[in-house]
């Protein structure tokens, strides 16, 4: 079933003379359940797509089909309720709130979510998820007392509060050393097993291969779509060099 | 809904809690302007009600009835030149004007040497009354007690005498018990009064001797001084004859007409019993229901006088009406004076929340960005920071409304300053928070949600 269908998508910044065509028509489909990793040179505009993908950003032609919805034409309102019922984001810089709780971070999003959940239905899930990430003995650590690792655990727990479809994930690993990068891929990959779509954007070659599709970008353009996992090597990682990473 | 509320100022306090010491440093300038609103109204409010008391004591709610004006070929006396009050008529006003009258005292004027030992002095009050007169000027007694009606009825020549009078006569030693010499005629003190200080034009109110009406009129004064005008010398007071010492001290008065011989007396009996008195005090149960006390004492006057309509008054009324009205007006100004200065003080406050706000707003930005990339929209953006800066200032208030009660109690223990709650200044001020709060949070707030979430995210 098609979770993401995305036809000739531009992106198009500054006016005039100084215009600058950093998507130049994307077309995309991306299946419910998949794991997809997003490769490309630094400037490609890996993180342009991905904000499109997130309703963080409207398109400046094409369409945008999300679970079956045009949202490229839905209010900044409409879509802030679709990020907060659909969508969960996890950054490359975790972003949780300083001098706040795990608990508290985990639970922030549903101040927006409008759910049926009552207050302790809502606790309940945090520390479910909480659990489920493996941070159920730091409920209540602030991040300044927990590892980069653990913050971005916390942040994934956070991602799914609202039950989300789709998960954008900005170069998750980018901060992390490979060892915790490798337990948070696991994350990702046991949370995809159990249905939920993951589109993560890396410059790590060997933390793509824990994708089952990789989409190379270049340029503004989809360069090259690859759906075998067992076949890493078609892949040419010419591009993606770690030291790119900001 | 509810719990959408409950939620957001949830929200509020954690983000102000992250900082707590800015957030106090922030409310501080709250918390000093909404001091100084309750410190200043609640002085202001002490001090009015200071000032009424000070002028209800100096008589503002007294209400002074003179005798009528006698007039002759056209040629007008002044003021008190005709007798036609009477003691009967403050017995009525004080029957009768019961609605507007507190109470009613006739007063019996003279001046005369006092002795005592070898001391002597003249004091400027030496007035014949009734017991209520203190009931109307609110005197109290320092020692001793007052004269009763019983002395008033049987002319006894018991007094009460002032603290200037205490000190000029008895060298400031107790004088109860002791007899002094008014007229010659021995009265004995019975009671000192406690000390009034001056009156509003400046004369000692406190060098007076009081006496039962009777004792002064029959045995000292002889005559009333409104007879030393020779239009009015009318003599009816036949004390004045039989009194012998008075053939050897002689009244002031000339005597227009030849002194009538016993016989005549006798065969002439004054047929009219009334007994003139020099002035009638009242005191008004309110100071804002003077005019209706005056008019009814000019009812009650001009019934028990028989005046005809179109008949001018035999009589006239003063109070001090205007002399209430200025101070009232001063003390007020004052008032206004401070309040104005306490609510500037609370908007330079405001001004401190906005500022802080802002920062507040640029340091958090990345929070803004993630919170909207999570599903906040633009209006619970605005509302969490408009949130933030009511419950800032509401806090500030409150804690204000505390510091300034503090410091009014302050005042009137440590200072003696008057001061009085006011539940006014309390509301005042906590609406003024709550407003400074909307007012000045809302600009930061309207920025913060105006802030794009891709940028606020990426912020450094
Ligand atoms: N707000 C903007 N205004 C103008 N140009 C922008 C803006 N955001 C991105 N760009 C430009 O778009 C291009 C693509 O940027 P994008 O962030 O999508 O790259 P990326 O593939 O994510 O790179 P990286 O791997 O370094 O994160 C860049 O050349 C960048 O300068
Ligand atoms: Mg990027």
């Amino acid at each position: 079933m098609e979770l993401i269908h995305l036809t000739d998508i531009r992106k198009n910044y500054g006016e005039g003379d100084a215009e600058l065509c950093v998507l130049k028509g994307v077309s995309l489909t991306i299946q419910r359940g998949e794991l997809v990793a997003l490769m490309g040179a630094s400037g490609s505009g890996k993180t342009t797509l991905m904000n499109l993908l997130g309703c963080l950003d409207r398109p400046t032609s094409g369409s945008y089909l999300l679970d079956g919805e045009e949202v490229t034409i839905l209010s900044s309102d409409q879509q802030a309720l679709l990020r907060s019922r659909k969508i969960g984001f996890v950054f490359q810089n975790f972003n949780l709130l300083p001098r706040t709780t795990a608990l508290d971070n985990v639970l922030m999003p549903m101040e927006y979510a409008h759910s049926a959940l009552s207050e302790r239905e809502g606790r309940k899930r945090a520390l479910h998820l909480l659990d489920q990430v493996g941070l159920s003995s730091r409920i209540y650590h602030e991040p300044a007392r927990m590892s980069g690792g653990q913050q971005q655990r916390v942040a994934i727990a956070r991602s799914l509060i609202n039950n989300p479809v789709l998960l954008l994930a900005d170069e998750p690993t980018g901060n992390l050393d490979s060892r915790t990068s490798q337990d948070i891929l696991a994350l990702f990959q046991q949370l995809n097993r159990s249905g939920l779509t993951i589109i993560l954007v890396t410059h790590d070659q060997t933390v793509a291969n824990h994708a089952q599709r990789i989409i190379l970008m270049q340029d503004g353009l989809i360069r090259n779509d690859v759906r075998d996992v067992h076949t890493p090597t078609a892949i040419q990682p010419l591009t993606a060099l770690p030291q790119n990473a900001p | 809904m509810i719990t959408s509320f409950h939620r957001t100022v949830r929200t509020a306090l954690r983000a102000l809690l992250r900082n707590i010491l800015r957030s106090g440093l922030t409310t501080l300038g709250i918390v000093i302007g909404v001091a100084a609103v309750i410190g200043t109204m609640e002085l202001g409010q002490g001090s009015s009600r200071a000032a009424q008391e000070t002028i209800a004591r100096m008589g503002a709610n007294n209400l002074m009835i003179q005798p009528g004006t006698a007039a002759s070929g056209g040629v007008s006396f002044g003021s008190g030149t005709q007798q036609t009050l009477t003691v009967q008529d403050a017995e009525i006003l004080s029957q009768d004007g019961k609605s507007y009258l507190h109470s009613v005292a006739p007063v019996v004027r003279t001046r005369t040497q006092i002795v005592f030992g070898n001391r002597n002095w003249v004091p400027t009050y030496l007035y014949g009354t009734t017991p209520d007169f203190l009931e109307v000027r609110e005197w109290d007694l320092e020692e001793g007690y007052c004269f009763t009606d019983q002395d008033v009825r049987n002319a006894n020549q018991v007094c009460l005498v002032g603290m200037t009078v205490v000190r000029e006569l008895f060298n400031g030693e107790s004088p109860l018990d002791s007899e002094i010499r008014i007229n010659n005629q021995p009265f004995k003190v019975i009671g000192v009064l406690v000390a009034k200080g001056a009156n509003m034009v400046g004369i000692d109110q406190d060098d007076v001797i009081l006496a039962p009406w009777t004792a002064i009129k029959f045995k000292v004064a002889g005559n009333s001084v409104a007879n030393v005008n020779q239009s009015a010398a009318v003599k009816d007071d036949t004390s004045q004859q039989i009194n012998t010492l008075s053939q050897r001290y002689p009244n002031q008065s000339p005597n227009l007409y030849p002194a009538q011989s016993l016989n005549q007396l006798v065969n002439t009996p004054l047929i009219d019993r009334r007994t003139n008195c020099d002035v009638i005090w009242a005191r008004g149960l309110t100071g804002e229901l003077m005019p209706e006390a005056k008019m009814q004492i000019g009812e009650i006057l001009r019934r028990n006088h028989r005046l005809r309509a179109g008949v001018a008054d035999d009589f006239n009324i003063r109070d001090m009406t205007e002399q209430n009205a200025a101070l009232g007006a001063t003390s007020k100004v004052m008032g206004n004076l401070l309040l104005g200065v306490a609510f500037i003080s609370l908007v330079v406050g405001g001004v401190g929340i906005m500022n802080i706000m802002l920062v507040s707003v640029t340091e958090r930005t990345r929070e803004i960005g993630l919170r909207m990339a999570v599903g906040a929209r633009r209006g619970d953006i605005l509302r969490q920071f408009l949130t933030e800066a009511i419950i800032l200032c509401m806090l500030g208030g409150a804690l204000g409304i505390a510091v300034g009660r503090l410091g009014s109690l302050v005042m009137r223990w440590f200072l003696h300053w008057p001061t009085e709650s006011s539940l006014p200044a309390i509301i005042a001020s906590v609406t003024v928070s709550v407003l400074v709060g909307v007012i000045f949070g809302y600009y930061p707030a309207w920025k913060a949600s105006r802030l794009d979430p891709i940028q606020a995210l990426r912020y450094e």
